[in-house]
Formats: structure tokens, sequence, C-alpha cells
């Protein structure tokens, strides 16, 4: 997918201005909280098994070659096919050569940010395979082509009245006066629309939360049991997935599962766990003749090692987003790439470099919620700090702000040069506000002043008074 | 007596140098007040989160070192903040490689630095304060304060204690009011997007008075108050804590 990251600025002025967004951002933003919080409140080990999530992921980290290699050999073992993916040309590639293999045309999908990170509906839609997402959310921004907003809800920012008038758009061959006002209405039409597609498909193309390596199984957990109808009626299921979904056990993949929902959508465990081992077995009353796995690196290895690491601890639950109050504030798109929120500011600019996503990390308050509500205990903030230092050593940060960092830290190594500056800007501050105790407007403070008062000093710092109060 | 009476380096913070002298003077009262010997070092600055959160390792090591040489003599060093004793107390180990003397000597001053009520209350102990306040508050957890120290039962606990006044709470009062330091000029049109929803929910709870325990983050919320024409006043937990209301409130003239 193309990065429209480097348009940061102008990318979160729209969607302020936008009333449509802001509007579904304030309603459904809480309900994400609260599910969690209750969910959360509902099971007393929950940060207990944080802990032990994490721990299993930093082991797999630690591990990941030979977890890969003994996963590769289960696949194997099972009748299934690896594909190995360092870049996302290749997994494209690997991807359209079975299609080409099987002749197909229509490729049903299951939701697979993996998929939006390759552009992998475009690239089918080139080689003639016509791609139908089956997941409800991203059903609905394929019809708009539109990139995801969220990681679990990609069309978390559409309202219902644009879901209606998609529908008619899309949907001709219905009724045009049916009556589409409630919301289960929208959902059984998609379904009726979809489920044809299943029938139709010649493969299914589904993410994965886990790959285990102990059995070479794939897991995926939805809610509306589309993935399960995707992979199994279609003549090939091919999963995406990159390379840090491994975890060893399937002890050690339920662990996880018991924060992944809860984390997510609040939910104690997600409708469908779907556990996919290998293609059709003789003694299988369905499945898929065959069982490919395209694995994809695409710069997460040269993330291990570093003080990034962390970051592919993530199980892409979407908590760090639904409480990021920058997120609530601008949406998923002004992120401009595929993964937004705070984990999107991590994971961005290693996978499509820091020169371009250079403004992600700096969009932050370290207010540090995002920390606070991980399942795997990323360290968000630091990560974020990590780039800024990057960035710094890059000399990316922006030349004002460099020169302004320069000039106050030259002071604050000088106390007494500092303290005689401080002198005179509490002074002069407070003779500019008069008797009003604020400013409505202060040159080189513009960013402050355009949206609120500067409060005004009280006329002499502590220091000077603290000495007047000593010898005084 | 007065040998066991701690030595409390006060760490007074840069915008309350500069903005606020009346918070510093409140902490002094207050730390004076629960038995300590407070003194300030005169060669304090700032604790370095600018540069810290600009990816400036080398200007935050370099003042870092000097804040740990100033406050090294005392027994404890109490700020009035959240966010500048986080910095010592969280971050200034980090700047430092383990094993290092500068390491050694970081990990020493973090282990006793406290942010200003939270070290009244599980330091010294205090239950209560003896101040008086006609009206009701509404208190904002400030983010580092809440999440790098654990503070969010102590200032409610001795707010309390004040008497005449009416805690309510804001719903909300753990998210970021989008101060955030440098974020505030960097990215104004999402911090304004974040301050105004503060404002309303502070507005929501019909209180009289917004209190904090950050200065950045209450001149922050005082200064949208006041754009939007707001008659709420704002304070430093510390002044009604310490019942020092003598000087006008935050972005109010006399």
């Amino acid at each position: 997918m193309e990065a429209k990251t480097a348009e940061f600025t102008s990318n979160v002025a729209r969607a302020i201005a936008d009333s449509q967004l802001q509007g579904t951002m304030t309603e459904t933003g809480p309900r994400f909280i609260e599910k969690r919080a209750k969910a959360r409140a509902g099971l007393p080990e929950f940060d207990a098994l944080r802990d032990q999530a994490r721990d299993i992921k930093d082991h797999v980290l630690a591990h990941l070659d030979l977890y890969l290699e003994r996963y590769e050999a289960k696949v194997v073992e099972s009748g299934g096919h690896v594909h190995w993916a360092e870049t996302a040309e290749e997994a494209r590639a690997a991807i359209l050569g079975i299609c080409r293999k099987l002749d197909a045309k229509l490729a049903t999908k299951g939701k697979s940010m993996i998929s939006e990170e390759i552009g992998l509906n475009q690239a089918l839609e080139a080689a003639g395979v016509t791609p139908v997402e089956t997941d409800l959310g991203e059903y609905l921004i394929q019809l708009r082509n539109e990139p995801p907003s969220h990681i679990i809800a990609p069309a978390v920012h559409l309202t219902r009245d644009q879901i209606e008038a998609d529908f008619r758009k899309a949907h001709t061959h219905l009724d045009p006066n049916r009556d589409l006002t409630e919301i289960p209405t929208l959902v059984e039409e998609a379904r009726t629309v979809l489920r044809q597609k299943y029938l139709d498909a010649d493969v299914g193309i589904t993410g994965a939360n886990f790959l285990i390596a102990e059995t070479g199984t794939s897991i995926i957990v939805t809610n509306e049991g589309n993935g399960d109808l995707t992979q199994t009626l279609p003549k090939a299921h091919i999963v995406i997935a990159s390379i840090e979904k491994i975890v060893p056990t399937l002890e050690d993949a339920t662990t996880i599962l018991r924060v992944l929902a809860r984390s997510a959508t609040g939910q104690d465990f997600s409708n469908y766990t779907t556990f996919s081992t290998g293609p059709r077995r003789p003694e299988d009353p369905d499945g898929p003749g065959e069982y490919h796995v395209v694995i994809l690196d695409n710069g997460r290895s040269n993330v291990l090692g570093t003080e990034f690491q962390d970051m592919l601890r993530c199980i892409r639950c979407g908590a760090c987003l639904n409480h990021c109050p920058v997120y609530q504030a601008v949406g998923g798109h002004a992120y401009g790439w595929v993964y937004p929120g705070p984990i999107g500011s991590v994971v961005t600019p290693a996978l499509i470099g820091i020169e371009k996503a250079k403004h992600l990390p700096n969009a932050s308050t370290f207010c540090g919620r995002c920390e606070e509500v991980c399942p795997m205990r990323i360290p968000l903030p630091r990560l974020l700090r990590h780039w800024r230092e990057k960035e710094f050593e890059k000399h990316l940060t922006p030349g004002a702000v460099r020169t302004g960092l320069g000039v106050w830290a030259y002071f604050a190594k000088r106390p007494k040069l500092y303290q005689f500056g401080t002198r005179v800007a509490a002074r002069l501050l407070s003779v500019m506000s008069g008797k009003k105790g604020r400013l409505a407007s202060l040159p080189l403070a513009q960013g402050w002043t355009r949206y609120r008062d500067m409060p005004a000093p009280q006329g002499k710092t502590f220091q000077a008074m603290w000495k007047e109060r000593r010898h005084g | 007596m007065e040998l066991t009476r701690p030595r409390v380096g006060l760490f007074v913070t840069c915008l309350v140098d500069l903005f606020r002298p009346s918070v510093g003077f409140a902490t002094v009262k207050l730390l004076e007040e629960a038995g300590c010997v407070v003194e300030v070092p005169e060669s304090q600055t700032c604790c370095g989160q600018p540069a810290f959160n600009s990816g400036d390792r080398k200007d935050t090591a370099d003042i870092a070192r000097a804040v740990i040489k100033a406050f090294s003599p005392y027994d404890y060093v109490v700020a009035p903040s959240g966010s500048c004793a986080g910095m010592i107390k969280a971050h200034y180990p980090e700047l430092f490689a383990t094993g290092s003397p500068d390491r050694a000597a970081a990990d020493a001053l973090a282990a006793k630095t406290y942010e200003l009520v939270s070290f009244l209350v599980r330091v010294m102990k205090q239950e209560k304060v003896a101040a008086r306040f006609d009206g009701s508050a509404t208190y904002h957890d400030s983010c580092s304060g809440l999440r790098e120290l654990g503070v969010k039962a102590e200032p409610r606990k001795l707010l309390r204690t004040v008497e005449g006044l009416d805690l309510v709470e804001m719903e909300d009062a753990e998210v970021c009011c989008g101060f955030g330091g440098t974020f505030c000029v960097k990215y104004p049109d999402i911090s304004n997007v974040m301050v105004a929803k503060k404002t309303k929910k502070i507005a929501a709870t019909g209180a009289d008075l917004l209190l904090a325990g950050d200065l950045g983050c209450l001149m922050n919320m005082a200064g949208k108050l006041k754009r939007e024409g707001s008659t709420l006043k704002a304070r430093h937990v510390a002044e009604i804590l310490a019942g020092d209301t003598a000087t006008p409130p935050i972005a109010e003239g006399e």
C-alpha cells in the first residue's frame, strides 16, 4: 500500500474538519474502552496472563529461526506448503503463483492486515483474480476502495448512512426500494451477497493470528464465521502471515488468546477460533485441496535484537488505538499507512523507513495509556521515543525545533544565564499581559495561542523570590 | 527531634519557577508543615524532558548529571509535578549504562525522588491538611504522575480533608489533556481536539475549581477554559492543600 505518512499534518487537518468522522469516533471510542474494562475486571488473573503472554513472545523472538523451521517441517508433514517471502513483492508473487496454477478467477478473503500491508488486492486484480473481502468491515471499505482505519474494526470510521449509500450503489441487482434503515438488514444483505461468493471462489485467503510451531497449525479468530467459509470451501486455502506470529505450542496460543479478545472487543473469546492444519485429508468431510502458508518478513527481522524488538510481540488487538487520545482525535486514516494508532506509529517507521514516517512517533503526548492497556506489555511510549532519537541522530528533526532545542539546552546547562533569562521572561510576559493574567496571542507561540490563552507569569521567578526571602 | 527532620531538596520545576512561584511557596509550606527542612539548590534549571522527548539523549544526559549532582546531598527530592518527578525517577536511570557510576548515582537519586502529594502521604504519612476552601473542585490526573508514579489516591485523600471543599469526579479524569510538552505546539490541531474534550468534561462536573498536580497540564486546560469564556478557576493542588489562595488563579488577573 502506498504510504501517505508524509502528509500527516494535512491528513490530520482533514480528519479534524470531518464532522461525520468526529461523530463516529466520539460514539464508538468509549464503547471499546468500557467493554475491555469489564472483561478485564471479570478475570482476576488478567495481568498475570499479560506477563505470561509477554514472556512467551519474548522467548519466541529470541529463538525465532528455530521455531519457524520447526513450524515449516510440521506444515510439510501435514501436506501443506510454506512459501518464504522476504519482501511484499515476493509475498504477492507467491500468492499470484498459486492462483495461476489453479487458474483462479475469484478469491474470497478473510480479514488480514498483512494483505493490506503487501497491497494484495490490487495485485490480484491486476492479475485477473477478483478479490472479495468477506469480513463485513473489510467488505465495506473494499466497496469504497479505502484502507482500514482500525486494526480490528476496519470500517469504524463509517456511519450507517454511508454504508446504506454504498450498498445501494454496489448491490444494483437488488430492489432499489428496499428498506435498509436497520443495521441487521444491512448485515443480512451483505451476508446474502457474500454467500454465493464463498461457493464460487477458487481460492480462500486468510491471515493468521497465530502459527503454532508444535503442530504446523494456523489460527484465525473471527466474530462472523466468514473466515471458516473462506478457508474451507475453495480449492486452496492460502494463509498470509508475518514471521512474528509464531508461538511454540497450542498451550502458548491459548494463553495469549485469553488476553486477545478481552483486550480487543472485550469478549472473553471471539465467536470463532479456527485451527487449520494442512489440506483436507481423505477422511475429512470438507476442507481445501491445498494448504499454503506465505510467511512474510518485510523488514521485521531487521528489528530483532534492536531497541525496537518489543514491537514484534504485538498481537494486533487494537487496544492501544482504542485508548489513544490522539487516535481518537484523528482516526486511523490520518496515519497514512496500514497500521494506525500507537502501535502503527512504532511499526510503520520500521517497515517503510523513519524518513517517510517521521511525523508518526512525534504525534504523541506520551500519556502512556497505550502501554497501560497493551496485553503484550509493549512499552509503546519508550519505542516512540527511540524513534525520535533515531530522527534526532539522522537530522530529520525539523530545523526550527532543533534550533529551539539547542538554544534551550544551552541555557539549561548554564544555571546563572538561565536564571537571568527566566527573570527577564517572567517580567516581560507579565508586563505584556497587563492585569489580565493571560495573553491572547504571543509571537513564537502561535501553536498555543491559536486555540487557547497563555497564562501569564506572576512576574518574578521562584528562584529570585526564594533568594529574597532567604536574604531579604 | 531536629536531627530526625528529613532534608528535602525542592525541585521547583521550570514552569513553576517561571510562571507560578506561588506553587513553589505552597509546596515549601506543605513540606515544612509536614516536618521537613526544605532547601532549594540554586543550580537547578529543568529536568531535561524537552530534550529527552525530542530524542536528544546527549543534552538530556548532561542536564541529568547536573540535577543528580545538585540534589544528591538531600534525603529526598520533591517536585510539585508528576511529570518532572517521573522524569527523574523513571527515566534518569535509563540514560546511563548499567554498571556505570552515572547509573548508580541516577538510581540513588531516583529512589529518593517523589511527586509532592504522594510524598506527603506515602513518606510523611500525612492524613490530613489544615486548609479551607469553600466550593467544589474536580481533580485531573496528569499522565506521568498517574502512570509513571501511580499517583491517584493521594491527592484525593488529602483534598477530602480540606474544610468546605466538595470534591467532584469528572468523567475521563485519567485521559490526557493534550498538553504533552512540545506536542501542544508541534501538533496544535490535535492538541486542541484533546483539550476541548477535556474542558467539556471539566465543565460538566459543575465544579468551581479545576485542580491538578502539574502546571503544564493546568496551563493548557486553564488557557482553553479562558478562551472558551468559562468562569471556572484553575489552581495547582498544592495551593489548595496549603490553603494558599492569595494569588489569582491560573490565567486570571488581579
